[in-house]
């Protein structure tokens, strides 16, 4: 079974995040980017289901700019077979990439699709739902753990109450969740195997997509600085700032 | 105290436009080198320095490895890290393929290093002496002892050590007195029940050693020393000394550990710094083990040659640790900085109310200037050494071969000497930086001025480097080499004034500060060439001379340090300026940073060359002139 992974490369999660001073969105020119840490975990477990012999290939996609390729290395590093870059300078939005998605597993016709439930630069959490709903396939997301067998997959998912198992019929789509698995440390032979393997470019236009944007973004703005806080005198007062000054009860 | 972040920016910068990564590979051997692959290595070696061996760093302080019955326990979390680390393939990162190495140019090799260094520099030295008894072995080996000691060294599995110091022999090994003598073929094969006894020349050895760096230990499964010894009959001195390859377990005929040699840990030391590194006293002969009374040893190499083998490592090792100088002063400087824009003391000098974070005290911003100028300079040297060793070995022309072997044997004494002998004032500079705090272990600052300590002394010291840079390097071949040396600083200067000349996107300031940095370079080099000259000239009283030349030979090593300093500062600022005019899109916080840094090193550093040029060639007789009794 072909497992297919998406990636994308995102500032990294070390970097204090500065807003442009135009408002149109955080600052990415000479800022350290990495693969978001949600689909380091995807690509983890399908190395782990390779390993288990339950997955025969792995492959990474990326939809984006041509420096994708260095987050698709990384990718190919940590130990999948081979990497697909959809390459476009225009930015793109959840539902571009679902649909580029869609037409690249209508290609590839893997038998599961693992990726981040979100990027943790937008954290949008919708490309994986918009997918499975493109493609008419089950979906699974926050999976904590994942079992496959007999065609199907177990899965645990993080909800807000505790957590659910559900079992989906393959092929699916599955988003991670932190606690899926501990992602491991790219090994130096690895490295050099990666830069011998296959990193296809296609062009949206190739899978029949249209990726203009459909939002507009008005304003990128710093979250308001925090304010020191005040004691109030007893109950009665915390109960009327509450009431009258938050308007939260 | 702040975890280990890798300085990748600044680590590819210097590969790519001060040590001509591109040229590198296109020399034979090194065609898997490319900027992309440098910059994929050095992220992930950088994520597992930071988030395996960094955690471990004070941890090894505190616990420190330890002795009990012969045997030697790492401290906590030590021999998991080591078997993810030999996992990731990382201890066989320059070897050659052919034994299950990466091949991989030293140019790569020493930025990686680094970073061990810097995030943990007890556990980096493991791996570090294991390289170097493989590069013994490569050098030297026998086909057989080839195939049975390097893939399970290069792989980590087995650790490698030098044994050289003995009490009474330390800086000065024809001191020497292990004794090894040889076994017949007959009585070999009494030991070698299951034992492979065709690996060389069979020796029983005996004799105790000294300072044995992870001598005993419990990361891996079987421990090779390379022992310096001396065998009957042979002439007094170093040149009756011979190279001898003692495993804690002898090989058997499928390279499996059988049986336990008679080579034991007496105990360990209690030391200043580098606690998680165990540091040995061995015994050999002691009668105890598997294999009889006498520790079985293979011999290495040509008899009565032994010292010549450990000579050619030399220069490998002596590197490693410049590199550990440079690794502390990057730590230590992370460590302040972090610090000083966290703590917030006194009011600025504008009087504006209110505690300002310390970064803004004119006087700390000096001495985080002091770390960041330096550790650049050093950074560069190093990688530039680097680079010079690989072309050494790689180029196809042997007069560029020998060119630049002239000038890795030059650097050598500079990179070890002068870059540890900074990190030693850096890292109490990174203490100050702290202020009282600095003086309480848990912020780690203490750490790094305590493990510092080591780096000026083993592998030679400053004393060692200075009397072979003087002696060995300037005149025993009359000054050729560092005059060739000398002669691309100045062309490398010239390059800087007339790119100034051109200079457009940077500001009037930032034109004038370059413009200095060149002045300031001009003066050094005259004060260098002056000191050369000296070093050089024959005078009637010529042993008078080699002394006041050796009584002047640290304040010459460190003039040479800082010149080499600033001539790779005054090469990066050209790189600045060349970049800025190409591409106003580049990094421009990054670029117009080093503009700053190599302007305060040609203030504060680079103008301690005049001074320095007269202690070396008028500060002699004030060093021979007091009778021994008056001290």
């Amino acid at each position: 079974m072909k497992v297919l992974v998406p990636i994308k490369r995102v500032v990294d999660y070390n970097v204090k995040v500065r807003v442009r001073s135009d408002g149109s969105g955080v600052e990415t020119a000479n800022v350290k980017m990495s693969m978001n840490p949600f689909d380091e975990i995807a690509v983890e477990e399908a190395m782990r289901l390779k390993e288990a012999g339950l997955a025969s290939e792995v492959v990474v996609v990326s939809c984006g700019v041509t420096a994708c390729q260095e987050t698709l290395r990384t990718g190919l590093a940590i130990g999948a077979d081979r990497a697909l870059l959809v390459e476009s300078e225009v930015e793109l939005q959840p539902l571009a990439v679902a649909k580029l998605l869609q037409a690249v597993c209508v290609r590839e016709a893997p038998g599961l699709v693992i990726m981040g439930k979100q990027a943790i630069d937008d954290d949008s959490n919708q490309t994986g739902q918009m997918l499975a709903g493109l493609l008419g396939w089950p979906q699974a997301t926050f999976a904590s753990k994942l079992k496959l067998a007999d065609g199907r997959a177990q899965v645990t998912r993080e909800v807000d109450g505790g957590l659910e198992t559900v079992s989906i019929r393959l092929p699916a789509v599955v988003t991670t969740d932190l606690r899926l698995n501990e992602p491991r440390y790219v090994t130096l032979p690895n490295i050099m195997k990666a830069k011998k393997k296959t990193l296809d470019v296609l062009k949206p236009a190739e899978l029949g997509v249209d990726v203009s944007p459909r939002l507009k973004t008005l304003k990128v703005e710093e979250p308001p600085v925090r304010k020191a806080g005040i004691k109030v005198a007893d109950v009665q007062a915390l109960v009327d700032k509450l009431k009258n000054e938050a308007k939260v009860i | 105290m702040t975890e280990y972040t890798a300085p990748l920016k600044d680590m590819l910068f210097v590969l790519r436009y001060l040590c001509g990564l591109d040229d590198l590979s296109q020399l034979p051997g090194c065609e898997d080198l490319s900027a992309e692959l440098a910059a994929q290595v050095l992220e992930e070696s950088g994520r597992f320095a930071s988030g395996v061996l960094s955690p471990l760093n004070a941890v090894g302080d505190r616990e420190g490895a330890h002795w009990e019955q012969g045997v030697v326990r790492m401290p906590a979390g030590f021999a998991p890290a080591y078997r993810q680390f030999i996992d990731a393939g990382w201890n066989s990162l320059p070897f050659p393929a052919e034994y299950g190495g990466q091949g991989l140019p030293r140019l790569l090799a020493a930025p990686v290093m680094e970073m061990w260094k810097s995030a943990n520099l007890s556990f980096s030295l493991c791996p570090m002496l294991t390289s170097g008894a493989i590069e013994a072995l490569l050098l030297r080996g026998t086909a057989l002892q080839k195939q049975t000691y390097l893939p399970p060294m290069i792989e980590g599995r087995w650790t490698g050590t030098m044994n050289l110091t003995e009490p009474q022999a330390g800086s000065d090994l024809s001191l020497v007195n292990t004794r090894a003598e040889p076994v017949s073929p007959d009585a070999a094969s009494d030991f070698a029940d299951g034992a492979l006894v065709e690996l060389g020349e069979c020796y029983r050895l005996h004799g105790q050693k000294i300072f044995i760096t992870y001598g005993e230990h419990d990361l891996a499964e079987n421990i090779i020393h390379l022992v310096l010894a001396r065998t009957p009959g042979a002439p007094e001195g170093v040149r009756g000394l011979s190279l001898f390859i003692v495993p804690k377990y002898l090989p058997d005929a499928q390279g499996k550990p059988s049986l336990r040699n008679d080579v034991h840990c007496a105990s360990i030391e209690h030391k200043l710094g580098i606690h998680a590194s165990p540091t040995a006293v061995m015994l050999f002969g002691s009668g105890v083990g598997e294999v009889g009374a006498g520790a079985v040893g293979y011999r290495l190499g040509t008899l009565h040659h032994g010292l010549e083998t450990m000579f050619i490592m030399m220069n490998a090792a002596r590197f490693a640790v410049g590199m550990e100088g440079l690794a502390l002063a990057e730590r230590a400087m992370q460590q302040a900085v972090s610090y000083a824009r966290d703590r917030r003391q006194s009011r600025d000098l504008s009087g504006a109310p209110g505690a300002v974070p310390i970064i803004r005290h004119p006087d700390v911003r000096r001495m985080l200037l002091s770390l960041r100028s330096q550790v650049e300079a050093m950074r560069a040297l190093a990688y530039v050494v680097a680079a010079a060793m690989d072309v050494a070995h790689q180029h196809p022309d042997a007069a560029e071969r020998a060119r630049q072997q002239a000038f890795v044997d030059l650097m050598i004494p500079v990179v070890k000497g002068w870059n540890t002998e900074n990190a030693v004032e850096l890292s109490s500079l990174g203490v100050q930086v702290h202020g009282g705090m600095g003086f309480i272990e848990e912020t780690g600052a203490a750490q790094l001025l305590r493990d510092a300590r080591i780096t000026t002394i083993y592998e030679g010291t400053t004393g060692i480097q200075a009397n072979d840079l003087v002696g060995r390097k300037i005149l025993r071949d009359g000054g050729k080499a560092v005059r060739a040396w000398m002669a691309t600083m100045r062309d490398d200067q010239s390059a800087l004034q007339l790119r100034l000349q051109s200079a457009d996107a940077v500001t009037p300031a930032q034109k004038d500060n370059a413009l200095r940095l060149a002045q300031v370079l001009d003066g050094a080099l005259q004060s260098l060439q002056h000191c050369v000259d000296w070093i050089l000239q024959s005078p009637q009283d010529a042993p008078r001379h080699l002394s006041a030349v050796h009584a002047g030979a640290v304040p010459m090593l460190t003039l040479c340090g800082l010149v080499a300093g600033g001539w790779q500062l005054a090469r990066s600022v050209e790189v600045v300026l060349r970049l800025l005019d190409d591409d106003a899109t580049t990094d421009r916080d990054f670029l117009e940073a080093k503009l700053h840094t190599a302007s305060f090193y040609a203030e504060h550093a680079l103008r301690r060359v005049q001074g320095l040029a007269a202690s070396v060639m008028g500060g002699a007789d004030a060093v021979l002139d007091m009778p021994e009794s008056q001290f």
